[in-house]
């Protein structure tokens, strides 16, 4: 390992000092010149907007610093979100996990009709976030929804308002969330099962290993790697998550959220540069998760 | 890993755990009974929206929704499509899927066949660029990509959401297709290089082709994201005419308020293209939602 990555830098910079290798550049230069000037500028550039107090109209933003951030950290608004943010990563880091895990060591197994169970798990996934939103919200409906009538007809004579009850609403939309992120962490671990090479759990059987012990001590380590991507998945959603509430209730009965709150101040109260703010807060929570990501792929990168 | 001691007894306890036949047969039973339960009570919100769909408002509101309907009609169904312009809707999420998913599966291509078969200095630094944008919360290009769009006169037309959604995607479907080309055996391409082929001929010719099946999970894949996406929709377009379905539908929510029959008709009709490609495309939209997991 260690010596061919001693020879080789030496043989690249022997090359390249004489004669440098067009090609390679030719392949990359349009898609780069895309992202940079489409997401990699944009990226850098809400730093700087975070700094100014841009309406969105005027064509130059005047530079105010800090204030927008200053003003941020003693709004209740946001508090609110950070709070339905973090709440929504509890919750993704949790019950999609371990429904999806559970759902995926059941299905692994050979079973008659298992096909159909699986469709109707992950089937929640290729709806769009706004006809979730729509559904839900019907399903809710305080007067004739599904679950209220339900409720109506075993006799529970004052059923709650969901999303119209601003205790209950926030986790309204986060079940919905969840319904549809459960399929999902289902798929990745299934295909994680399946790389599972079927001797490593033989063994185990073999020497006396009980159901319990084989998922403890043999499955669930080599379902590592996923289980970092579930992870590292689930948070990154649960942090921009926003077309559910943007739908569901624009944000009110205490349900806003980070990208939503952003949103709303961006582009129905014109303050481009508080949003921007907001924005930069949400991307440097979102860096501790990317970063550890990208640390993990850096490392294997460099193990070949 | 676990002492002979223990295995012994571990061996004592799985025997005098091994159910019965008839018990076993009795655990299978009930085990079908709760996942049946399961699936019929994950799939009612779905269900509970197809019923309304057919249904009318005073249906609804006179006999509740655990009724049986008075009558099933299509009504809503030519309301939404018609009168709350869904067909329009739908039309302007091709227009701009489409496009969209061919400018990143060719533009993300080009990449991963330049990092995957050569050495050169930006090798990995570009690479590795490319996998932290696949995480990157979108929120935080939302503001300048707004202003890039304004100035470079493409708001309200379906150009700013192709570039979008196209340079968005890049991330993800250059990680996946880099990965995907680094397990191409090398041999192939020494062997044309000597025939004479230019490294782009190679690309397109040989590399390309090999790299259909994961093309076309990714494309299954891409389709429902970019199609269902919500986000650019809203803030790269106003023209009702112009707006993508997922928008359009937020729209005639509000315009529907309380007319759930068609509310939820639209939304069906809405989601008919991404359930046509997962019905057809199945096993290709598992693969591309696998695709980036197993690295």
């Amino acid at each position: 390992m260690t010596s061919i990555a001693q020879i080789q830098p030496q043989r690249a910079r022997g090359g390249t000092r004489r004669h440098i290798n067009w090609t390679p550049y030719l392949f990359i230069i349009v898609p780069l010149i895309v992202y940079f000037v489409w997401i990699i500028g944009p990226t850098l550039y809400t730093f700087y907007l975070s700094l100014t107090n841009w309406d969105g109209v005027s064509p130059n933003p005047s530079f105010v610093g800090l204030r927008n951030f200053e003003r941020l950290f003693t709004d209740r608004t946001f508090h609110e979100a950070l709070t339905n943010n973090l709440r929504w990563l509890v919750v993704f880091i949790t019950i999609p996990t371990t429904g999806g895990l559970g759902m995926a060591l059941v299905f692994n197994q050979e079973m008659r009709g298992g096909r159909w169970y699986k469709v109707s798990f992950y089937s929640p996934l290729v709806l769009s976030l706004s006809v979730i939103g729509l559904i839900w919200a019907w399903v809710y409906n305080p007067s004739l929804g599904l679950i209220n009538s339900f409720l109506r007809g075993v006799g529970v004579a004052d059923p709650p308002g969901w999303l119209g009850d601003r205790d209950l609403a926030i986790w309204c939309i986060i079940a919905a969330a969840v319904w549809r992120q459960v399929g999902y962490v289902m798929i990745l671990y299934l295909a994680g099962l399946k790389n599972i090479d079927p001797t490593l759990t033989e063994a185990a059987i073999v020497d006396g290993a009980s159901r319990w012990q084989l998922f403890r001590h043999v499955v669930l380590p080599l379902l590592a790697p996923v289980t970092t991507i579930v992870l590292v998945i689930s948070m990154i959603d649960s942090l921009r998550a926003f077309d559910l509430v943007s739908i569901m209730t624009r944000g009110s009965q205490r349900t806003q959220v980070l990208a939503n709150f952003m949103y709303i101040e961006a582009f129905n109260n014109y303050q481009m540069g508080y949003g921007a703010a907001i924005a930069v807060v949400l991307f440097s929570i979102s860096m501790i998760f990317i970063g550890f990501y990208l640390w993990r792929v850096i490392k294997t990168e460099l193990e070949y | 890993m676990t002492t002979i001691a223990d295995t012994k007894s571990l061996a004592e306890y799985n025997a005098a755990s091994q159910p019965s036949t008839t018990g076993r047969r009795f655990g299978t039973a009930v085990k079908y009974i709760l996942l049946t339960a399961l699936t019929v009570i994950w799939l009612i919100p779905m269900f509970a929206a197809l019923v309304t769909s057919f249904r009318t408002m005073d249906d609804l509101t006179i006999n509740g929704f655990w009724s049986m309907p008075q009558s099933l009609k299509f009504d809503n169904f030519v309301e939404a499509w018609n009168q709350a312009r869904v067909s329009r809707y739908l039309l302007n999420s091709f227009i701009v899927t489409l496009p969209a998913l061919f400018g990143m599966l060719f533009l993300s291509s080009l990449t991963a066949y330049a990092l995957a078969r050569f050495r050169f200095r930006f090798n990995l630094p570009i690479y590795f660029m490319y996998v932290a944008g696949t995480l990157l919360p979108f929120q935080i290009l939302m503001l300048p990509v707004f202003r890039l769009t304004n100035a470079l006169g493409l708001y309200n037309t379906y150009w700013a959401l192709i570039f979008i959604q196209t340079a968005f995607q890049l991330g993800f479907c250059t990680f996946v297709l880099r990965n995907f080309m680094r397990t191409v055996p090398s041999e192939i391409f020494d062997a044309a290089r000597v025939d004479g082929c230019n490294e782009f001929r190679i690309y397109w010719q040989i590399m390309l082709p090999l790299t259909l099946p994961s093309l076309a999970a990714l494309a299954t894949l891409e389709f429902t994201w970019v199609f269902n996406d919500y986000l650019w929709a809203i803030i790269l377009i106003s023209d009702d005419s112009l707006r993508p379905v997922t928008a359009g539908l937020a729209q005639l929510r509000g315009q529907y308020t309380t007319n759930w029959p068609v509310i939820t008709a639209g939304a069906l009709l809405a989601t008919l293209p991404t359930i046509l490609v997962f019905a057809f495309l199945q096993r290709y939209f598992i693969q591309g939602l696998t695709l980036g997991s197993n690295k």
